[in-house]
């Protein structure tokens, strides 16, 4: 709790360094924030075609939308943790020398990636008037969805980011895992070509869960039902307790190894 | 005057570090499963005391790895000491080190207000500040650039100015003074020298001895966490010159401090896993 505090006494550093992230980003390029909306464009058209030529799910109606409402979020969820670890090793020598929160890094990239999500709705919105998808109000709620999954994803960055402080080989294994995560969640393919003997696996996979609150809104133009939220809030709330104690019980000896 | 403004009693900084640097989760896993990791304790401080008056300026010297940062940086709070005491009365501006936190892709202006916010104060402090800062590094003409358009000196120079803005009556400056051409260092050792004059109390880390001699009345010789010798800056100075020379040419650097999972702070050497 007493961390919470401090960590809202540094709001002011904690705009500061998002709005650094945001410049970085997007500010050098060419044509500016056209740019930053182009390449999501871009990789979502070739996904797009790739997936809905090339490889084929049959029974899946307007698969572009199916696919890209949940890797908008693994987008997310993925760039947050692998750029969380690498702030906090190459820039964490910061915290040995100003008296700053030390999950300020974790808080700060999660915050960023939070801006690009909501950024990258605007070119999604643009392909799914293109290809016809129906547009629903009910992506009114992906705010609360998008925090849900901000919330997870603090908690795995900041667990994942304090391990790789420790151990070098962390966030090349990670790099790895992910690759494997990300196709053991449904997110290009459906639930229901998965053979039944595997099927649990998927479910066990708190993604696969948590990730329906994008696709809910924006493929299926509904609410999330009731008990998808209630687990997913769970397991998100779980995931960022227990990354948060991770964090602070690894960060004592942060001083040692930064 | 008589009163302390930095008084350190007894301060002990102690790690506990393996044997041998486990440097992946997979060699810390084989470790753990097939033989014991050997703990042993590992001190960056070793019971140091001093007292530093209002007003004086103490130089801190040793060879690399003797502990003058990590000095500073239980002065600043930054780091808890696991035994003894560090008592600091009094306005405390942050550790003082060049380029706090500089991003080369953004503007020299830019960087002025991040590292500012790093350092702990507000934009609208900044803002008053920003045209002192510029002029103090000379760089009013290329202030709009990217830092990475920028001479390391011109960093420096950035460097110098954004750190030293500050209202404090204690300083904590790190080798402040090891880049910038001559006349950037005058400029610096003039700016540090009217910190002095208006009564701010100054704790100096640094490896030019001469800069040490010119800024601080006194000052303290550790070597490897250990005090060596407080006193007067002269005869420190000289006694810490006669032991390099002693020891050869170049004093022997204590090697890095790393270790594996977790370090326990301040516990008594131990060996085997953790119960």
């Amino acid at each position: 709790m007493a961390e919470l505090r401090e960590l809202l006494a540094f709001s002011h550093l904690l705009a500061n360094m998002v709005r650094r992230d945001l410049t970085v980003r997007y500010k050098r390029s060419v044509i500016g924030f056209f740019w930053t909306m182009l390449s999501p464009l871009i990789l979502m058209v070739i996904l797009t075609i790739v997936f809905s030529t090339i490889f084929r799910f049959e029974g899946i109606q307007h698969y572009e939308t199916y696919f890209l409402s949940e890797f908008l979020v693994w987008g997310f969820f993925s760039q947050t943790t692998v750029t969380t670890m690498v702030n906090l090793t190459l820039h964490g020598n910061l915290l040995k020398r100003v008296k700053v929160p030390k999950a300020i890094f974790a808080v700060a990239t999660t915050a960023s990636g939070l801006v690009n999500l909501a950024l990258a709705c605007l070119p999604l919105l643009a392909i799914m008037l293109v290809v016809r998808a129906p547009i629903s109000p009910a992506m009114l709620f992906l705010p609360v969805s998008f925090i849900i999954i901000a919330m997870f994803t603090l908690g795995v960055a900041l667990g994942l980011s304090a391990l790789a402080v420790y151990f070098d080989d962390v966030s090349q294994m990670y790099q790895v895992g992910s690759i494997g995560w990300m196709y053991l969640t449904p997110i290009i393919y459906p639930e229901s070509i998965v053979p039944d003997r595997y099927l649990w696996l998927i479910r066990l996979n708190p993604l696969t869960t948590l990730f329906e609150l994008s696709r809910y809104p924006i493929y299926r133009g509904q609410l999330p039902p009731a008990e998808v939220l209630a687990v997913s809030l769970a397991v998100a709330a779980a995931t960022l307790l227990a990354g948060w104690l991770v964090f602070h019980r690894l960060a004592r000896g942060f001083y040692v190894h930064l | 005057m008589a009163e302390p403004v930095v008084e350190f009693r007894d301060v002990t900084v102690a790690y506990r570090v393996p044997d041998r640097r486990i440097p992946t989760l997979k060699e810390w896993v084989v470790r753990r499963l097939t033989s014991r990791i050997r703990w042993h304790e590992r001190r960056a401080l070793d019971h140091v005391s001093f007292r530093l008056e209002g007003g004086s300026a103490l130089g801190v010297i040793g060879a690399n790895g003797a502990g003058k940062s990590t000095l500073l940086r239980v002065a600043g709070g930054i780091l808890p000491p696991t035994g003894g005491q560090a008592l600091v009365r009094g306005r405390l501006a942050p550790i003082i080190e060049l380029g706090t936190g500089f991003e080369l892709e953004l503007s020299g202006r830019e960087n002025v207000f991040f590292s500012g916010a790093l350092l702990g104060r507000s934009r609208a402090e900044m803002a008053a500040r920003f045209a002192e800062i510029v002029d103090f590094s000379g760089l009013a003409e290329s202030i709009e650039a990217p830092l990475r358009t920028y001479s390391t000196g011109m960093v420096a120079r950035l460097a110098f100015a954004v750190a030293t803005a500050v209202d404090a009556n204690i300083l904590l400056l790190d080798e402040v003074l090891a880049v910038g051409d001559e006349a950037f260092r005058r400029k610096c050792q003039e700016r540090i020298s009217s910190f002095r004059d208006r009564g701010v109390t100054i704790l100096f880390v640094s490896h030019d001895l001469d800069a040490v001699r010119s800024m601080c009345d006194r000052a303290i010789w550790l070597d490897r966490g250990v005090l060596r010798a407080s006193g007067d800056t002269g005869e420190v100075v000289a006694r810490y010159l006669e032991f390099s020379a002693s020891v050869g040419a170049c004093p022997e650097p204590e090697p890095a401090i790393d270790g594996g999972l977790p370090p326990e702070p301040a516990r008594p050497v131990e060996t085997g896993p953790a119960p």
